[in-house]
């Protein structure tokens, strides 16, 4: 992975102090709440509900075994015992005090991380995918693209105040598993009219208030001028993208307004003004940015079938859990934070220290966030997995699950969100008592379901075969459900089934959309085939057939 | 009392009136608004007046291209603590139209900004009293940057490089 030389180190200890001196002087009162506001939003730092909440960097979803462990050791000091990842593969703090901040971000800087730029009006947090270097299905890796955005994008001296903020996701693979075309910027690797590797260039997808698949700006960048068409693409979007009205800030309204062709032509006339600047990247800085993420040290292995002889329970988490290698002898395993009576995402900080410990002993010492908030150790030999599902199941991480239908997607909700309309943890626990038969989600398959608790849409409902939006209906908390989205290569937002449900019926509204699947389905389809297949009016007749209450 | 400004990295006092405050005089350095110099350019244009002109975000820096030799000074109008424009608007100034005269920073300009308006090629800045005395070191947040900009001296990390430097691509 990559490691921090002098000039990155620098870096982030130089911001640590600035916001130390921020931080200070709005404890003084020098600093209006308003002034604070923009300062500590660029670092992450929310004031809310109960308290701020701080919202850490992990690069592209990947982490050391050292920093999960000092996120455990932040976890204990500084907040409850807990920390909770998120859709861009970062982590939460929920309960830290504004004074200890800084403290913690210098400690973070110890293991080379840090919260810049995670919140606010600007470029956030670079995703991917989190089978990056290891799926069979791949061009090529992402992640050395990922660290030059990441690098190219932290503190940019022209973007830290646009319109609105800004997501980018950069895949390398024919799947899409970091919900690229519903981004600002997908950033797709593909082969050119040569043969040779470049980026095809997506923009103005996103969700919230209102989703939008993004379009296609450019079909084929070569790749050396990867940074100087994000430079053009972001100085259109900060110039002309609207400031009048929050709601209609991002680049997707833009993008619509002008429509993708006077868009595109604004973006080629702008990049063909600085394609030659300082910002074109040869082949030999990329390959020493590759070199940071050559492949581990593995061992010449055949491959070998673990679950064979084993218990049922071993059996159903093997297959749920634990994916396809490109390498012969490994396996990609889920540590699943899916657990019926645990918030989405949310883990402990012994759990994290566990998972650091495992990740040394078994996959090379780096551990993976994914975007549906699990994590992930990549590269298993297949030997070592019977042993490794025993250390996960006895810590409660080994939740037979992934791809499931309580694989949900969550967002923290009104339970500790500000913006927050409606709870959606307490949604989440309200369908895992209601779906705990495991025969049942296996035969159902495949199955995302997606909540988030206001229109921000920070648990991409939009993009949830099933999706769960909570609204606010005098005072009440009711939630609207749409099925049929999607996030991946095949990318669709869902469709409003009806009227919004009570909390207390959202559970048996799955159940019902279930029953015309199981009862309508065709061999191999998954319940978002069956929906695009029937449409929305069998699955909405049958939700609102009989009345809702239990 | 002249305002006081930070100018190349110097406090000094503003040796520059903007137009409203300029009447009565017969000659002078006035910066004008652009519906100013759009409408009563006559006035202004005899060379009495060494000119600026003050952009507001939503100004098109190509609006006034034609006639950028005509100011010694462009000023950027921030309107709030979340006003970005300027930022593009100096670049393009600097980079694009080769603008070589005072870029100013004016309206909401703190501290916490200049190391980020100061990179992107502004080199004077309109501050409040209580942030003059902060402002040198702002300017020296950062000791290195991640893209090539506006600055001189600044240490670049690679992969990139400073502009001017042709790549071999």
């Amino acid at each position: 992975m990559y490691r921090y030389d002098v000039i990155d180190k620098t870096l982030v200890n130089e911001r640590v102090a600035q916001f130390r001196d921020q931080t200070q002087r709005f404890l003084a009162g020098e600093l209006s709440d308003e002034e604070f506001r923009h300062l500590r939003l660029r670092n992450g730092l929310y004031l809310q509900r109960h308290a701020p909440m701080l919202r850490v960097a992990i690069p592209y979803g990947l982490l050391s075994s050292a920093q999960l462990r000092a996120l455990g050791g932040i976890a204990r000091r500084y907040d409850r015992g807990y920390g909770h990842f998120t859709t861009r593969q970062n982590i939460q703090f929920n309960w830290p005090k504004l004074e200890q901040v800084p403290d913690i971000l210098a400690e973070l800087a110890e293991v080379e991380m840090h919260a810049i730029q995670t919140s606010g009006n600007c470029i956030r947090n670079t995703t991917s995918d989190h089978l990056a270097g290891v799926t069979p299905d791949e061009l090529e890796d992402p992640r050395p693209w990922c660290e030059l955005i990441r690098q190219w994008s932290t503190f940019h001296p022209e973007f830290t105040y646009l319109p609105r903020k800004f997501k980018i996701a950069v895949t390398g693979a024919a799947q899409d598993r970091a919900a690229s075309q519903v981004h600002d910027v997908g950033v797709h690797i593909v082969r050119g009219p040569a043969g040779e590797l470049g980026f095809e260039i997506l923009a103005g997808g996103g969700l919230g208030r209102t989703p939008i698949i993004g379009q296609v700006v450019r079909e084929f960048l070569p790749r050396q001028h990867l940074l100087s068409y994000l430079e053009a693409i972001l100085r259109v979007y900060n110039l002309e993208g609207r400031r009048d009205n929050l709601q209609k800030a991002r680049i997707k309204i833009l993008v619509r307004s002008l429509g993708i062709e006077e868009f595109r032509r604004r973006v080629e006339a702008q990049w063909e003004l600085i394609r030659g600047s300082g910002l074109n990247v040869d082949d030999a800085q990329i390959a020493r940015l590759k070199g940071f993420f050559t492949p581990p040290a593995y061992r010449s292995l055949e491959n070998t079938e673990p679950s064979i002889g084993k218990s049922v329970a071993f059996q159903a988490w093997y297959r749920y859990n634990t994916v396809a290698h490109k390498v012969p002898g490994y396996r990609a395993v889920y540590v699943s934070l899916k657990k019926p009576d645990v918030a989405p995402g949310d883990i402990t900080d012994s759990q994290m220290e566990l998972v650091a410990d495992l990740a040394d002993r078994y996959s090379f010492g780096e551990v993976r966030v994914t975007h549906t908030q699990n994590l992930l150790l990549a590269d298993v030999e297949q030997g070592d997995i019977f042993a490794l599902w025993q250390n996960l199941e006895r810590a409660g991480l080994a939740t037979p699950n992934i791809g499931t239908l309580t694989d949900m997607i969550c967002c923290p909700g009104l339970d500790f969100c500000s913006l927050a309309n409606a709870g959606s943890i307490d949604v989440a626990k309200l369908i895992n008592d209601r779906f705990d038969d495991y025969d049942y989600l296996y035969d159902l398959g495949e199955l995302e379901i997606k909540m988030s608790g206001c229109m921000n849409a920070c648990g991409h409902h939009h993009v949830g075969h099933i999706g769960i939006l909570g609204v606010d209906k005098s005072g009440e908390e009711w939630y609207q459900i749409t099925i049929g989205g999607a996030a991946g290569v095949d990318a669709s937002l869902g469709q409003v089934i009806g009227p919004s449900v009570k909390k207390a019926d959202v559970a048996e509204t799955i159940a019902r959309l279930l029953e015309i699947y199981v009862e309508q389905r065709q061999p191999e389809e998954r319940f978002l085939d069956t929906v695009r297949r029937l449409g929305v009016k069998p699955f909405k007749e049958r939700v609102y057939a009989a009345p809702l209450a239990a | 009392m002249p305002r006081r400004l930070l100018r190349d990295g110097l406090i000094v006092d503003d040796d520059w009136t903007y137009a409203a405050d300029a009447q009565g005089h017969a000659a002078g350095s006035v910066i004008l608004s652009l519906t100013q110099w759009q409408t009563e350019r006559d006035k202004w244009d005899g060379g009495k007046w060494r000119l600026g002109l003050v952009l507001l975000p939503a100004h098109k820096v190509e609006s006034v291209a034609d006639d950028m030799s005509r100011f010694e000074l462009i000023a950027a109008e921030f309107s709030g603590p979340g006003e970005g424009r300027g930022y593009s608007q100096a670049r393009v100034l600097r980079e694009q139209w080769n603008f070589k005269g005072e870029l100013r920073a004016t309206g909401y300009v703190r501290r916490d900004q200049l190391f980020f308006m100061a990179r992107c090629g502004f080199n004077s800045f309109e501050l409040p009293d209580a942030d003059i005395a902060g402002a040198h070191a702002a300017l020296s947040t950062f000791s290195f940057a991640y893209q090539p900009s506006n600055d001189a001296g600044l240490a670049l990390k690679l992969p990139l490089r400073p502009p001017g430097i042709p790549a071999s691509a």
